[in-house]
């Protein structure tokens, strides 16, 4: 079973072993409404945490989608430049934005799991 | 409303209130080295109206005006016959305000027009796309650069040594304080530079001119495909938009990137500005373009109309991460492009390029046949360069003082260039004459 975590921003990681695969949560897609246009990252760029990696744009507003750690890009979902509704039908499935390589997994420990997350929504009303 | 100057006792008012005792204590920020001591030695105190009018028109006198004089300056800015009609479409209600049309329930005929400009541009340069104008050729040129290594991720721009000196300061201007390489080559009189090896994988763009700053008409196709195997985009800059009624549009030569200087069509010299960029591009980079784009749309009766469109590159939205810090335009400008291309229409236009070749060939023709005189171009369009044998910038002196303007010398923009000293740029439009051209050869007679 894979590690689910969530950012403030709104960012969806899934760990699997030292692979995290990025996206951004239903609540998050809901407040953008119809996405319109996704800019993600090329595979072989490094990142750092916090670092603004992709761009999402929808008919509202215009986000930027930041690297919640550090390491490097292996793989864009290159699908989404045709097709960046994905995002909305299965935010958490075929609407993942990229995968990387976590340099340092204890970077996550500061993030969200499922019902902190939850709460967290919750919260927002 | 009216105006109602201040009293001393309000002056005095005021001040005490901020707490300070004299209006120039206002500017004790100023350094003193930098504040004027006394009078401007010369400077009269103060004329009546009449009294400036004529000091004016005296130092009016003193020009040597294009209009009255034979007139074959270019390098950059090109004098051509504005029709009439012209300003007076330019200045309709439709028209009002040229400014950004935020609002397009008020802004429709702005916003129409510069819809069927951006069709223009990209007809003219065989483009998919472009943008609703930049401020002119040069600076559209930096923010063509600027978006090359946006696209790329790379940052160093090769810079041909046919573009225009004034450009290409530009961009080095911009690379200084954004921090990319620009690489210059050298002055290319001769229109041989190949710049195919030059290209290597940190290079984000290479950017050339056509025809170059010294008239030389050259297919940048090989260059295209040299730039694309290395990942780096071309860029082409035309400095005279009226050679692409007879010229291979860029787009045709797999440009990437395409900026133009529009004066030519709509609008004067005017000294220098304002004038008026055209901006391009091919459809897989138009999220990196800058500047204002408009769309057509229909409203919720379905009826067509015109709105800005993908404004999230833009500033008013994406603040600091907008593609650019240009978020207007050139829109009075843009608008007599506009309205000057569609008088002149398809054809129209064809037959003004026409024109302008064959005034320049004539008056390259006569020049040639001066001893000492060298036509430098195997190809050109309405401008080409000479060399005279002897430095140019004495020549040109010499012929403004017989009231002719006889071209651009090109130490006048490469001041420190001693192996361009001699070379004279000549320009023809369909405003030479041939009176003018028989004027010209006569001049360079005496001077040579």
């Amino acid at each position: 079973m894979a590690d689910m975590k969530y950012t403030q921003e709104h960012e969806w990681i899934r760990i699997e072993g030292d692979t995290g695969t990025i996206g951004i949560s239903a609540y998050a897609q809901e407040q953008l409404g119809d996405v319109v246009f996704v800019d993600v990252p090329q595979a072989g760029r490094k990142v750092a945490k916090g670092d603004s990696v992709a761009v999402v744009e929808s008919v509202k507003a215009a986000s930027d989608i930041y690297a919640p750690a550090s390491g490097e890009v292996i793989e864009a979902n290159a699908a989404l430049a045709d097709t960046p509704g994905d995002i909305n039908v299965e935010p958490m499935g075929k609407g993942w934005f990229f995968k990387m390589k976590l340099a340092d997994k204890s970077e996550l420990d500061g993030l969200m799991d499922q019902a902190a997350y939850d709460a967290f929504v919750k919260s927002l009303g | 409303m009216r105006y109602l100057p201040l009293t001393d006792a309000d002056r005095r008012d005021m001040l005490g209130v901020i707490g300070v005792k004299s209006v120039d204590e206002l500017f004790r920020d100023v350094p003193q080295s930098a504040r004027l001591g006394g009078k401007i030695a010369g400077l009269p105190d103060h004329l009546g109206e009449l009294e400036v009018e004529r000091a004016f028109q005296a130092y009016a006198a003193k020009n040597v005006s294009s209009s009255v004089a034979p007139f074959f300056i270019g390098a950059g800015a090109y004098r051509h016959h504005v029709p009439a009609t012209v300003d007076y479409m330019i200045q309709r209600g439709e028209f009002l305000t040229s400014y950004t049309p935020y609002q397009p329930e008020i802004t429709q005929g702005t916003l129409q027009y510069l819809f069927e400009f951006q069709t223009q541009v990209t007809l003219l340069t065989g483009m998919e796309v472009a943008n609703a104008s930049m401020y002119d050729g040069s600076t559209g040129t930096s923010e063509a650069v600027l978006m090359a290594n946006r696209v790329t991720r790379r940052s160093k721009a090769l810079l041909s040594g046919g573009l225009n000196p004034q450009y290409r300061r530009i961009v080095e201007t911009t690379a200084h304080w954004q921090g990319f390489k620009a690489v210059s080559g050298k002055p290319d009189a001769e229109g041989l530079e190949d710049l195919i090896a030059a290209v290597d994988k940190e290079t984000s763009c290479v950017v050339v001119q056509n025809p170059s700053f010294f008239g030389h008409v050259r297919d940048f196709g090989k260059l295209a495909e040299a730039c694309h195997a290395a990942g780096a985009l071309l860029i082409v800059v035309v400095t005279e938009v009226v050679s692409l009624g007879l010229l291979k549009p860029p787009g045709e030569m797999g440009a990437d990137i395409v900026v133009c200087e529009g004066q030519s069509i709509g609008n004067g010299l005017g000294f220098g500005g304002p004038y008026v960029g055209l901006f391009a591009t091919r459809d897989k980079y138009m999220r990196q373009m800058p500047g204002r784009l408009v769309g057509e749309t229909v409203d919720a009766d379905g009826k067509r109309g015109f709105v800005l469109t993908l404004s999230t590159r833009e500033q008013h939205i994406r603040r600091e991460k907008a593609t650019s810090n240009i978020c207007t335009n050139a829109g009075l400008c843009a608008l007599a492009f506009t309205v000057h291309l569609t008088l002149l229409g398809e054809a129209g236009f064809r037959r003004l390029a026409e024109i302008n070749h064959t005034k320049a060939a004539q008056l390259a023709d006569k020049v040639s046949a001066l001893p000492g005189v060298k036509v430098l171009n195997d190809s050109f369009f309405n401008e080409f360069t000479i060399s005279l044998g002897k430095p140019a910038a004495p020549v040109v002196e010499a012929l403004a003082a017989r009231r002719i303007l006889g071209g651009v010398p090109a130490s006048r923009l490469l001041p420190d260039d001693k192996s361009v000293e001699n070379l004279l740029l000549l320009a023809a439009t369909e405003t030479a004459t041939d009176e003018g051209m028989a004027a010209l050869v006569a001049g360079l007679k005496e001077v040579l």
